[in-house]
């Protein structure tokens, strides 16, 4: 039988797998947007399993917000990675410092 | 074979899952960005298998047709649109991954003690709904009256990316042409004809 | 009758003056200004004569009201009230006339000073303010005019505010006078946490509330209350009347202008402690102890600083040690519990203070503003009238019989004689003694000045028109002869000589030994010394002749004869007796070294307390430390900062993830424990 600890610890998989994506894809921004997304992912399953286990529909409705969410924060990533490689031929994260004050 | 039938289940969420942790690990791991968008398709696809498998079709469907249709496209499609070289952005890849890994392997060590599986493992599922059921008429039921609101908020933060994103990427080039119909129809006669007046052919000046 | 307004208007005439002539001096111009303030102060005095002679002669009835509720606060309401007793009308009238006489003399002194109306602004405000001081019925006004003289003091002697010296005298003035209000303040505390009020009247019917009383000082040991209350307020006197130790200001305000070193630093502002203490009588009867201090300090101040007078060359120096010697006197009899010798003597010694005074400042204007004796002499032909009203104010300061300076200055040895109380023996030989130095030294400015050879040279291309500003020319030359003074100096001299030579034999009788001031001035039976004075008393003229039977007198005739036949026949005789005597010159000289300590412990103490102060605390820790070093720990804070701030976003998302790696060790550590 699939139990509760099966959606965790492939969430806890995932979400470790996209940690170490971010750690040494560190200069591409697009696979630092992907690891986002599979930190996300993570998540949903963790919402995914409890929602099962506990017989509560609510987790769903939030995996649904989430989903939204993550749509909404992707768009709009892409499109701002558009402007900035327009505006500067390159996604190298390394040379993007203007945070620095 | 009754245990293979029996634990028919299990053994499809083992599959989906590895399938799921591999091509994760892919998308991190390979050299081309296109490559790393296919293989989180594929992530998101067996992920919404192991949803499938816990009863919520609904958003494993969703998750395909979302995802898959239409943030990944958008991925495949922004890297495919931006000429990035990728060799330069793969710098440190090795000198990081040892990092990368102790620290992964570090974090799910903890989340792993954390979740305590052992203690986990012994929690029942719920009762398996009848076959009358509706996942999707389920989810449907709560999101529009417990979770109206936050539905309503959703839907704006949507509408707000849209706005957002076309906002950013817009951009008028300049010299090219284009029909203005506003203007086109606003237009007035002084905009167009211009009188100048010059004086009448009379005698010539004289110069001296 | 005394009405409110006649006082009112006695109060605020010389206020008005002073206003006009300070705020409109120069609309109004020189004349303007002598003339509203000589009005104003001349309204004050006439009415001031016509309240004595009410209260005297008329049979009114003392007046205590009050006028005006300054302001309610708390439980306590401050009122600006009169009382007006004869002791009250004698000082007004006191004041008054001294102070019209030196308006008057001012016209002549201080004719060429570019700071006319300014002067005349500031000796009528002086009459206005110590006006409200003798006239108030109660503690609070008293502090005012108090503070109001001080102030007044402070502004004149620094008149000449260019020259330094005046602006050391002046802060010196008025940092000593901080010291003695400072106790004055906390003995007006005293009484309005004591008594609940601050009114007289109140206080004087009321002393059983403190009777036997006492409080905790110094830790825990009992003082008696109303001799606390006594010393804190005589601490206000020996600031306000230059009594040892607070007596180093006075010799240094006659750096301000003649007329007022007679006004104030003689005749009223200098008295104003000795007036408060007479005032105060009912408490200090109380305070047998604080009677004993007082007689110490009075006794001490009127030997020793008479010493110093001595060996002064500057004229007007010489007339201030005297000053300070004569207030000791007073202290003495205020000592001896005879408060009425001590207030007759005021009045004396205000004319004749005040008359020694404008005569050196006579003297002075005749010098062309030389003040060193050493450069006189041989003045008495060149101005005979200066000199004649100088005899008649030496003789009276030296208490030659029959001038009022005897009967004050006897009555109140007599007093001490009398007086059983610690110290009563010792102020007794200071008092007797200081009459000796009193002549000696009376009479050493009277020769160095008016008799023997000129010691100055007259060269007519010498500058004069610059005099007021430049005080360093060569000493003892002089531009012209000296002559004398106009009419409007010499007419106060004359009119102040008057009442030198003849008020004490008119109301020694009545002020003395009568019951002239009344219910104003109280006594205890056991302590009258002034009775058992009075017992012998058989009119000022046995009295006056009874003095030469008495040691006192004997003493100035000594003085006078030693100081004739050094000064006045053996010239020479002066200086050698300078070498023998060297180390006391020396000591006498720096006014055994007072002063040199005062600078030195005080002065110099609060220049390094205020610089530790300044560098240690303010610039050190204040500045350096919580404000600039609290702005250099966040700039530090910040730049250390500031160096993870990388601006690289996968450097955030590292911090984050190692963020997140250190809460779940805490989970892990917390979950496992």
């Amino acid at each position: 039988m699939i139990s509760l600890a099966h959606y965790l610890v492939l969430g806890t998989a995932l979400f470790c797998i996209s940690v170490a994506g971010i750690f040494i894809n560190r200069k591409n921004v697009i696979v630092l947007l992907m690891a986002i997304e599979l930190m996300l992912l993570a998540v949903n399953v963790n919402f995914i399993g409890f929602s099962r286990f506990l017989g509560a529909i609510d987790g769903q409705v939030f995996v649904f917000f989430i989903l939204t969410v993550a749509a909404a924060e992707s768009a709009i990533g892409l499109a701002i990675l558009v402007v900035l490689f327009r505006n500067r031929s390159t996604i190298n994260v390394a040379e993007l410092d203007d945070m620095k004050g | 074979m009754d245990l293979i039938v029996d634990n028919l289940e299990l053994i499809a969420f083992y599959a989906f899952a590895g399938l799921c942790l591999a091509s994760a690990l892919a998308v991190i791991s390979v050299r081309n960005s296109v490559h790393a968008a296919l293989f989180l398709v594929l992530t998101f696809f067996s992920a919404a298998c192991t949803w499938l498998l816990a009863r919520a079709e609904f958003l494993g469907i969703a998750l395909v047709l979302v995802y898959v249709g239409a943030v990944m496209v958008l991925f495949l499609f922004v890297v495919m649109m931006l000429d990035v070289r990728t060799e330069k952005l793969r710098e440190g890849f090795i000198r990081y991954l040892p990092v990368g890994i102790v620290v992964a392997v570090l974090m799910l060590m903890q989340m792993v003690v954390l979740i305590g599986v052992r203690r986990m493992s012994g929690i029942g599922l719920a009762d398996i709904p009848g076959k009358d059921f509706s996942n999707t008429e389920a989810v449907g039921m709560k999101l529009f009256t417990d979770h109206v609101f936050g539905f309503e908020i959703a839907a704006v933060i949507l509408t707000v990316a849209i706005i957002a994103a076309i906002a950013l990427t817009l951009r008028r080039r300049a010299g090219t042409k284009h029909q203005d119909i506003g203007e086109q129809v606003r237009v007035k006669a002084s905009d167009r004809v211009r009188i100048v007046k010059m004086p009448s052919e009379g005698k010539p000046e004289v110069r001296q | 009758m005394i009405s409110q307004n006649l006082l009112l208007a006695i109060v605020l005439a010389p206020l008005l003056g002073a206003i006009i002539a300070g705020l409109f001096g120069r609309q109004v111009g020189r004349a303007g200004a002598h003339t509203v303030t000589i009005a104003g102060v001349g309204v004050a005095c006439a009415l001031s004569f016509y309240v004595l002679h009410q209260l005297v002669w008329g049979a009114a009835e003392p007046f205590n009201q009050n006028v005006y509720t300054w302001f309610d606060v708390g439980g306590y309401s401050a009122h600006v009230g009169f009382m007006v007793d004869r002791l009250t009308a004698m000082m007004m009238v006191v004041v008054t006339f001294v102070s019209l006489l030196v308006h008057v003399y001012t016209i002549g002194y201080m004719a060429e000073d570019p700071g006319y109306q300014r002067f005349f602004s500031y000796i009528s405000l002086f009459t206005f303010s110590m006006l409200m001081l003798v006239m108030s019925n109660n503690f609070l006004q008293l502090f005012f005019g108090w503070e109001a003289v001080g102030l007044v003091s402070y502004l004149l002697i620094g008149f000449w505010f260019k020259r330094p010296s005046a602006v050391f005298a002046n802060m010196k003035a008025f940092l000593v006078n901080r010291v003695g209000d400072f106790g004055f303040l906390l003995g007006i505390g005293c009484v309005l946490y004591y008594f609940g009020s601050l009114d007289y009247a109140f206080v004087f019917e009321n002393t059983h509330l403190v009777d036997g009383r006492t409080m905790p000082l110094l830790g825990d040991r009992e003082f008696q209350v109303v001799s606390v209350i006594c010393l804190l307020l005589f601490v206000g006197a020996m600031g306000k009347s230059a009594q040892v130790p607070l007596h180093v200001w006075l010799p240094d305000s006659m750096e301000g202008p003649t007329p007022i070193s007679a006004l104030i630093h003689a005749a009223t502002m200098v008295t104003a402690g000795i007036f408060m203490v007479a005032r105060m009588s009912p408490l200090y009867e109380m305070s047998e102890f604080a009677l004993s201090f007082i007689l110490f300090i009075g006794a001490t101040t009127a030997f020793f600083t008479g010493l110093i007078g001595i060996v002064q060359n500057d004229i007007k120096r010489v007339v201030a040690y005297s000053t300070l010697s004569q207030l000791g006197y007073m202290t003495v009899a205020l000592g001896a519990s005879a408060y009425s010798a001590a207030v007759f003597h005021l009045m004396t010694h205000a004319f004749f203070k005040a008359l020694l005074f404008l005569g050196a400042g006579s003297v002075i204007i005749a010098m062309h503003h030389e003040q060193d004796m050493r450069y006189m002499g041989g003045l008495r032909k060149k101005m005979p009238i200066t000199w004649i009203t100088m005899v008649i104010g030496t003789l009276a300061l030296i208490g030659t019989p029959f001038f009022s300076g005897f009967y004050s200055k006897d009555a109140i040895i007599e007093a001490v004689k009398h007086a059983d109380r610690p110290f009563a023996t010792y102020a007794y030989w200071c008092v007797l003694l200081g009459a000796f130095v009193t002549a000696f030294y009376s009479f050493r400015l009277l020769y160095l000045t008016f008799h023997g050879k000129p010691r100055y040279k007259v060269e007519a291309h010498h500058g004069h028109a610059d005099h007021h500003d430049d005080h360093h020319h060569t000493p003892g030359v002089l531009a012209h002869a000296p002559h004398e003074s106009p009419w409007v100096v010499t007419l106060p001299l004359i009119l102040l000589a008057i009442p030198s030579i003849l008020i004490g034999y008119f109301t020694v009788g009545p002020m003395l030994f009568g019951d002239w001031f009344g219910t104003a001035i109280h006594v205890n039976d056991a302590n009258n010394t002034l009775a058992e004075v009075g017992s012998h008393f058989h009119g000022p003229a046995a009295f006056a002749l009874h003095a030469f039977a008495t040691p006192v007198f004997w003493l100035v005739v000594a003085g006078f004869g030693l100081a004739t036949f050094v000064y006045l026949f053996r010239p020479q005789l002066a200086e050698a007796s300078r070498r023998a005597l060297a180390p006391l010159v020396k000591v006498l000289e720096n006014k055994y070294y007072v002063d040199a300590f005062y600078q030195a412990v005080f002065a110099r103490g609060s220049l390094l307390l205020g610089r530790g102060l300044w560098k240690g605390a303010d610039v050190a820790v204040i500045d350096d430390g919580l404000v600039n070093g609290s702005a250099k720990l966040v700039g530090r804070v910040a730049a250390l900062v500031r160096r993870a701030q990388t601006g690289f976003l996968y450097h955030y998302a590292f911090a984050m993830i190692v963020g997140l790696l250190v809460l779940l060790g805490g989970f892990v550590w917390y979950a496992n424990r």
